[in-house]
């Protein structure tokens, strides 16, 4: 883990509410892994007071970049950055995607994304199209088409791209889940699948028990509010088979079967 | 000129004064990477029980106005979790090790922990935290229960607790459980005292006359925050421990006050976030300082910190901390 002070390269509005966030940060570069996170200060004073964790979304040599909505008072800030300006940012944290276990070494990738849970699949899918020639095949849901993100990155590298919307303004209307399901079942051989999952806490629910009904094991990244994202301050538990865990330390991907939802809200 | 940043807290000689508060900071190997541990002061560990807590339901924290609020609910591994897996780590840091510890109940478990504690040398001090406001408090069952309307949200789930009296909201109940630790052990005791209170001084002059060799204070306010839009609380347990710059004038205040009546030395804290907010402390009274909701923001603050004292003590040409503690011209 490393703190630094990284340079903003470019600090773009994509979509309405939607930035694509550009750092010079090497030594974080050189270690994250997808599914990791970073988490930056967005102002040099007390507003916001906190952190806000945000999920690697790719990585080249020496820059790191992020995608990111704007939905609170520190997105809002951190929106209003300049490129030129400095950073203070640690990472890369967490545990990402296990990829590499016997049991998913020989996989056919699922990517599940809900919202902006599209920004950490992406960096897992560039990962596994260049490291071990896997295509995934990747479901993405947003509310409406103009919220609709990444779908031609995930081309790019090769991956089938099936979309959900909610008013059906583009792909399958309704939930991204329910269209996974369909999939899943007008699909007879699953025996090599593998969910990866990131997006809203009811989507990765659903996906959780998707993934137990249909016997395929899923991965799931969580999202949360963080105090300290390195582990101290135990403030981002998830209720789990094994009693509570830290999203920031143990997380923010787990195996969908650890998760006990019935506590969740 | 050579700066004599050394401090005294009862037997314990601490090479500078700018520790970590409990809870902040895990069991120090989380900061690993991010500062050279050896250069604090004493580092105090997250609180421990004699049986592991699994802590309160999330959410457990949110952001408020330059502070922020938690209801951890004290999560810990036990006595024996925290020996076997932290201590060890700990111990090779080579900085005074100062454990925190709580209760589930009653006195009786503060002298088991306590006393259990006595064994171990590389434990340099105590801190009996009898001021957290997250976990229900068995010790105080007896005093008279906050009572009054039951509101919706209260019966709502488990987290919310019939009785948040502390020990440290009550002189006798202060009194008492100092007295009895006290016996059980050598090792130097220090109090951890609540903001939440009328007269933050007569607690801490009951820690000293039951034998505390020092005070810290404060540990959270009291707080609450409403999210609007869903009409719930922001953290499950509804009230939550307020920490951050935001309390930091009621903390000065308050060390002032406590160092006007009583002569243990004291451990202040609350807010600090760089060297100008630690200096404050000192002024008001402190002799060492903890570094709490800073070391979430920026995992070295310590260590910037503990530089800027150094400078100012050198640019005011002042040669020993002690100097400058209580040094507020009135």
């Amino acid at each position: 883990m490393f703190q630094v002070k990284a340079k903003i390269i470019q600090n773009k509005q994509v979509k309405k509410n939607f930035f694509h966030l550009l750092v010079d940060a090497p030594e974080i570069a050189g270690k994250a892994l997808p599914g990791q996170f970073l988490n930056i200060k967005v102002s040099d004073n007390l507003e916001p007071l906190l952190r806000r964790p945000l999920g690697v979304h790719r990585v080249s040599k020496n820059n790191i970049a992020m995608l990111y909505e704007v939905v609170g008072n520190g997105t809002q800030i951190l929106s209003q950055r300049k490129a030129g300006e400095y950073l203070d940012i640690i990472g890369p944290l967490g545990n990402g995607f296990d990829y590499q276990s016997p049991v998913t070494c020989h996989l056919s990738p699922v990517l599940v994304a809900g919202g902006m849970g599209v920004a950490p699949l992406l960096f897992l899918a560039d990962f596994l199209a260049h490291s071990k020639s896997f295509k995934s095949l990747v479901f993405i849901g947003a509310k409406t088409k103009s919220q609709l993100t990444c779908v031609q990155e995930f081309r790019e590298l090769g991956c089938k791209v099936k979309i959900a919307t909610d008013d059906g303004s583009m792909g399958f209307k309704g939930r991204v889940s329910d269209l996974l399901t369909h999939f899943l079942q007008a699909t007879g051989d699953r025996r090599q699948a593998t969910i990866f999952s990131c997006g809203p806490r009811p989507m990765l629910k659903a996906v959780s028990e998707i993934s137990r009904k249909f016997k395929i094991p899923a991965q799931i990244s969580l999202e949360e509010h963080m105090s300290c994202g390195i582990g101290a301050c135990m403030g981002c538990v998830v209720q789990t088979t094994s009693g509570y865990k830290r999203i920031c330390k143990e997380g923010p991907v787990f195996h969908a079967d650890e998760i006990v939802w019935e506590r969740e809200k | 000129m050579i700066t004599n940043l050394t401090v005294n807290i009862g037997k314990l000689k601490l090479e500078n004064p700018v520790m970590v508060c409990s809870g902040t900071f895990g069991y120090a190997g989380e900061f690993k990477d991010f500062l050279p541990l050896k250069k604090l002061g004493a580092i105090v560990t997250k609180t421990i029980t004699l049986n592991p807590r699994q802590g309160n339901f999330p959410p457990r924290t949110c952001e408020t106005p330059a502070g922020m609020l938690n209801s951890i609910g004290l999560e810990n591994p036990g006595l024996a979790g925290f020996l076997n897996e932290k201590l060890p780590i700990l111990k090779k840091i080579g900085v005074p090790v100062i454990v925190s510890v709580a209760s589930e109940g009653g006195i009786a478990e503060f002298v088991k922990a306590v006393s259990e504690l006595n064994d171990f040398k590389e434990v340099a001090a105590i801190e009996l935290n009898i001021s957290c406001p997250n976990i229900e408090s068995p010790v105080t069952s007896h005093l008279s229960p906050v009572t009054g309307r039951q509101s919706p949200v209260a019966c709502r789930r488990l987290p919310v607790f019939k009785n948040r009296r502390l020990i440290s909201q009550d002189p006798q109940a202060t009194y008492q459980l100092v007295k009895q630790v006290r016996k059980a052990t050598k090792k130097t005791l220090i109090t951890k005292l609540s903001p939440n209170v009328t007269d933050i001084s007569e607690i801490a002059l009951a820690a000293e006359n039951a034998g505390s060799d020092a005070v810290s204070l404060i540990n959270t306010l009291m707080g609450m925050s409403i999210d609007t839009k869903t009409m719930k609380p922001k953290v499950a347990a509804v009230i939550a421990g307020l920490s951050g710059p935001a309390i930091r004038p009621v903390a000065v205040r308050m060390v002032w006050e406590v160092y006007q009546k009583i002569k243990l030395p004291i451990i202040g804290m609350g807010g600090i976030i760089d060297t100008s907010s630690a200096l404050e402390f000192f002024l008001a009274g402190s002799t060492a300082i903890g570094v709490g909701t800073a070391n979430f923001i920026d995992p070295a603050a310590t260590i910037s910190i503990l530089q800027g004292i150094k400078s100012y003590l050198r640019k005011n040409r002042i040669n020993n901390i002690a100097k400058l503690i209580g040094g507020l011209k009135v």
